[in-house]
């Protein structure tokens, strides 16, 4: 990991909130710059959804002497996930946790990636084997931080709130948290509606009790279900989506965050 | 157990313990012995302990976020209201357990008796478990690995008194894994009705789901159905349909007809729904003429005539 800059880990206690999504829309974001380097790691092994959203379904991955190389989207954007070893986007990986632990030891060992300025990290929902061995077998080389997706509904907030127990617990510092599908603008009538209601004030509450920042809200956008489905970058597939606009705006705070934390510097968010 | 060396031949096998990547394995000793064949105990204690449960439904899903926990309790909810009907909830979902919340059961505790743990009694007729019960707080992480997830798993299926139950359903988390090889494993003399499983229109969705469905062809788990939740939302000013999951490859109807697997029904988006899974409250009840409730009722329906069709105790596979 000497070669690589900033780590993030995206992670949320609860499933389906937009952690892949926007995972790789950071790391299209980000490689926007030609000259950012900037690499997505998938550890969610039993639902890699990673190459679908990039686009790199069927790719291979091959090996050479200095380890496997990743599957680059962009010359600045490469990517690795369990998903480039099945022989079938349909074969389930169906591992308990040792084996899942081995897999994710050898893409942080084996993979070469080379000059790095940002590693993302993309895992499953939870707080089990994968997050564990994460943080584990990243302990030495520094995390910089983990952003917290979620939806505004209070079962999303619950298993959030223990996400970032998780991370207190074993010391990673929490960027902020993201609010994903927080809003949806009718496109006939404009009308808002908020299909995921905010019954305990949302994330915009729970981040004032705990005291983390808001990085932004996401509204509901369909395009977005598209782009990710074709594979294609929802931020150049609508750039002129509300969406789009509060992508943006989280992934610049995360930029700030990372560029006033310099690596290899023992910091630690108060908690 | 925290690692297994590479190539490990799996503790059942008639090479555990004896083949090349044995060398150095801390548990090579324990496999050689023959330990590790020998059929967990407890999984004749769950079959003796499962026969006054009629009919065993899991809740599945490659893919998380779908609906299965609401689809779980409005599921119970739904044959529950016949207050003939015994019906009980086991949320196998450690790390995530939404249940307590949606089924309005936050801070209840488990009671211990000599016959067992006591579920959670939302009606006289209606009995869950999870292990959000055993938190001193609902923000409390459970951060434990593959083999301690297990352990409760086997827990629950064995040491719970669910007494004379008609239905029991299982939600279980997001995948393939621990969780479910469990389930499976730990029910697999006591004979399971079949799994319902949840997805949602778009294809990142149906990728994992397949490899769900996958799973449950491995395991000879017969599949009762499909749903497809979010199908649609209407908005409730213009009336304007938008699917805001695209089902960009047909949805779950394309995948269904594919892989020849019913697909039970689609239940539209309908912000009440969320609202009275924060409330703790039976959407079905709080909102009546929901076109959700009628989808949610339709697909319950489904499942009760296959249940009926497809009597306990019988060896019955769906054809796959």
């Amino acid at each position: 990991m000497k070669t690589v800059k900033h780590k993030i880990l995206v992670l949320s206690g609860k499933g389906g909130v937009g952690k892949s999504t926007f995972s790789a829309h950071l790391a299209h974001g980000l490689a926007e710059d030609e000259n950012t380097q900037v690499a997505l790691l998938d550890i969610d092994i039993c639902g890699p959804s990673i190459p679908k959203i990039m686009g790199l379904e069927g790719e291979q991955v091959h090996q050479s002497g200095s380890g496997w190389s990743p599957v680059f989207v962009e010359d600045n954007l490469g990517v690795m996930s369990v998903g480039f070893l099945l022989s079938s986007p349909d074969d389930a990986v169906i591992w308990r946790g040792p084996k899942k632990n081995g897999m994710i030891k050898q893409f942080l060992r084996d993979v070469d990636w080379g000059e790095v300025d940002y590693l993302i990290v993309d895992t499953p929902p939870g707080t089990s084997d994968e997050h564990l061995s994460a943080v584990q077998y990243l302990s030495a080389a520094h995390i910089d931080g983990a952003v917290i997706i979620t939806t505004p509904q209070e079962v999303s907030l619950q298993d959030v709130r223990k996400e970032i127990n998780f991370c207190h617990k074993v010391k990673l510092p929490i960027i902020g948290v993201v609010e994903n599908m927080s809003v949806f603008i009718c496109p006939k009538c404009k009308k808002e509606t908020q299909i995921f209601p905010p019954t305990t004030g949302g994330a915009e509450v729970m981040c004032q009790d705990l005291k983390i920042p808001l990085l932004g809200k996401v509204p509901l956008d369909p395009h977005i279900g598209k782009s990710c489905d074709k594979g294609q970058s929802f931020l150049m597939d609508a750039p002129d989506s509300p969406a789009t606009f509060a992508y943006r705006s989280i992934i610049q705070r995360i930029q700030e965050f990372c560029g006033h934390h310099p690596p290899k510097e023992e910091h630690f968010l108060s908690s």
